[in-house]
């Protein structure tokens, strides 16, 4: 399966990062050369083999639903780009 | 007292129990070795006030009698790691003036320790790449150069701060991450000793996520003892982490100088690639011997699946990756770049912060993720992984642990791979294998190549035997000499 630029500007759009048109042709380049090495995973027999999503046996531990740290705004602020008292402040989201 | 900067973490360690040194005297020592070596890029910030602030702090306790395992020891941490009041930044400018308002639990457990910190560490953008080559902050040089050459090789990555680091005395240890072989190929390119602990081992809290079911931190160190050392701290449950386990942390340096008489060692013959430079051959034998030298039985295994690990690595780290780095959006903390919506505000605040690298697997990921490719790509690679699991499995039915080379060549010049994404992934080939199965995989400095320049050997254990390895490489490392130091050129 050839990635063309259609695809890349696709991929780009759904990634969320901005992509110049004149840098597309050489991203698809790069990427099918990448896409045609892993192609060789078609040969390997996986018929009934169970998905490995997790390198660690245990199950997932449980823990009481409750707030273990938090309430402080000036922490959870520090490293905001732009904030007014006590709030993040992003771009207009509802017309 | 003779240059300080020169002792192993071990050695170190002893002398300030024994008040031959104090912390203060041997963080200062650092604090100058890091300023004479700035053209090595290794530290991305040096922090020489807090780190003697800390010393003085660990003197005071020693001098009331509560020293700790690391009392006093001055390390470097990787810019991965999340370090209260000190930037953080995973070597990105999307995240260039983060100051986290937290400390990762791996980093925490150094300090409860009484360690000091030199300064941050360089690597690759958010841990992607094997040559330090896509730092924010520029390459890393290595310490070792070629017999007769001044050209600049790299260090390996994308540890390559720690390992350079290490390597040039600018620190008695480092911590890092290894996601593909992050930890142990630049260990073999500089000459130090690196293990990658069975994942799990060590809390993934507070350190910049890439691939969160591959990344594992781990120590770089002088010494097998010195790592160790390191490790025995750095690990340990951490319920903030649920894929942290709770198991206990022996005393990992109780397993260096222990007999490995009887231990049976499996050679994969599929690691024997073709093309393999001779060296790496020679090398492998070498230590094959040295082994069998030791009492070790030495038996040839298959791992039949080797050969499609790298390019399963390639579909299940980036798909990770797309997905961890969705939190990159200009919106609560790092960059934003605005554009005439939100939409745009997200789509050039990405573009401007991510290297070209980062944006590269960020696209290959969301690629195998997207509709119509999920099953083709990304589910088949987590079967392959289970293949690839499997194969180990199978061979520690008939084996202790397994030795194979750390990297298929010694460092390369700077600039030299960086067109070619393919045979830049090829670095990991030896390496990716145990963290796609979660096992722990240790390299060690065990000879040099024809041109000077250090060639590692890897060790691959059972879930949670890190000891067995510590053990084979504590004889390795006696068989091979001890520890060699890159001259001084810097």
């Amino acid at each position: 399966m050839a990635i063309d630029v259609a695809t890349v500007r696709k991929v780009a759009r759904l990634a969320r990062i901005a992509e110049p048109e004149d840098r597309l042709e050489g991203l698809a380049r790069e990427l099918n050369g990448i896409m045609a090495w892993i192609e060789q995973l078609a040969e390997v027999d996986t018929d009934g083999v169970e998905p490995m999503t997790s390198a660690v046996e245990q199950p997932l531990p449980m823990r009481e639903d409750v707030v273990t740290e938090g309430g402080d705004p000036r922490l959870v602020l520090a490293n905001a780009p732009k904030m007014k008292s006590n709030f993040f402040v992003v771009p207009k989201v509802v017309e | 007292m003779s240059d300080l900067t020169q002792l192993t973490l071990k050695a170190a360690l002893d002398g300030l129990a024994s008040k031959a040194f104090s912390s203060e005297e041997i963080t200062a020592a650092h604090i100058k070795a890091i300023e004479a070596a700035r053209a090595l890029n290794a530290y991305v910030l040096e922090t020489p006030e807090k780190a003697l602030g800390m010393a003085r702090a660990s003197d005071a306790r020693r001098a009331k009698g509560q020293a700790g395992a690391l009392e006093g020891a001055p390390l470097g941490i990787k810019d991965l790691f999340c370090t209260e009041g000190v930037r953080s930044t995973a070597c990105s400018n999307i995240i260039g003036n983060f100051v986290p308002t937290y400390e990762s639990s791996v980093t925490t457990n150094l300090w409860r320790d009484g360690a000091v910190m030199l300064g941050k560490l360089n690597m690759d953008e958010f841990a992607m790449g094997s040559s330090n080559e896509s730092s924010a902050f520029g390459p890393v040089t290595n310490p070792w150069r070629l017999k007769g050459s001044n050209r600049p090789l790299t260090p390996g990555g994308s540890s390559g701060g720690s390992a350079a680091a290490v390597a040039a005395d600018l620190c008695l240890g480092a911590t890092a991450t290894d996601t593909g072989g992050s930890i142990r190929q630049p260990a073999g390119f500089t000459g130090t000793v690196g293990i990658k602990p069975t994942y799990g081992r060590c809390s993934r809290w507070g350190i910049v996520a890439f691939a969160s079911s591959l990344d594992q931190a781990g120590p770089i160190a002088k010494t097998v003892e010195d790592a160790a050392i390191l490790l025995t701290s750095m690990a340990g449950h951490d319920p903030k982490d649920s894929t942290s386990l709770s198991v206990e942390v022996p005393d990992f340096a109780s397993f260096v100088g222990k007999s490995i008489k009887g231990l049976r060692i499996g050679i994969p013959g599929e690691y024997r690639l073709d093309g393999m430079p001779s060296e790496i051959a020679a090398l492998w034998d070498q230590g094959v011997a040295w082994l069998r030298e030791a009492g070790c039985e030495i038996v040839d295994i298959s791992l039949p699946h080797t050969k499609y690990a790298l390019p399963a690595y390639y579909i299940i780290a980036p798909a990770e990756a797309s997905s961890n780095l969705a939190r990159y959006d200009g919106m609560r903390f790092g960059l934003r770049e605005e554009g005439g919506n939100l939409t745009q505000t997200y789509e050039n605040t990405r573009a401007s912060g991510f290297g070209a690298e980062v944006k590269r697997r960020i696209l290959i990921g969301t690629y195998v993720l997207s509709a119509g490719y999920y099953d083709a790509y990304y589910l088949k690679a987590l079967k392959v992984r289970r293949r690839i699991a499997d194969d180990f499995t199978a061979a520690f039915e008939k084996v202790d642990a397994i030795l194979t080379p750390t990297a298929p060549s010694a460092a390369f010049p700077i600039g030299e791979r960086s067109d070619d994404p393919v045979a830049m992934y090829l670095n990991d080939v030896f390496t990716v294998t145990t963290n796609l199965a979660g096992l722990p995989g240790l390299s060690l400095p065990a000879g040099q190549s024809a041109d000077g320049l250090p060639l590692g050997l890897q060790l691959i254990g059972r879930p949670l035997d890190e000891g067995t390895l510590f053990s084979l490489a504590g004889v390795m490392e006696k068989a091979a000499g001890g520890r060699r130091r890159p001259e001084r050129w810097w």
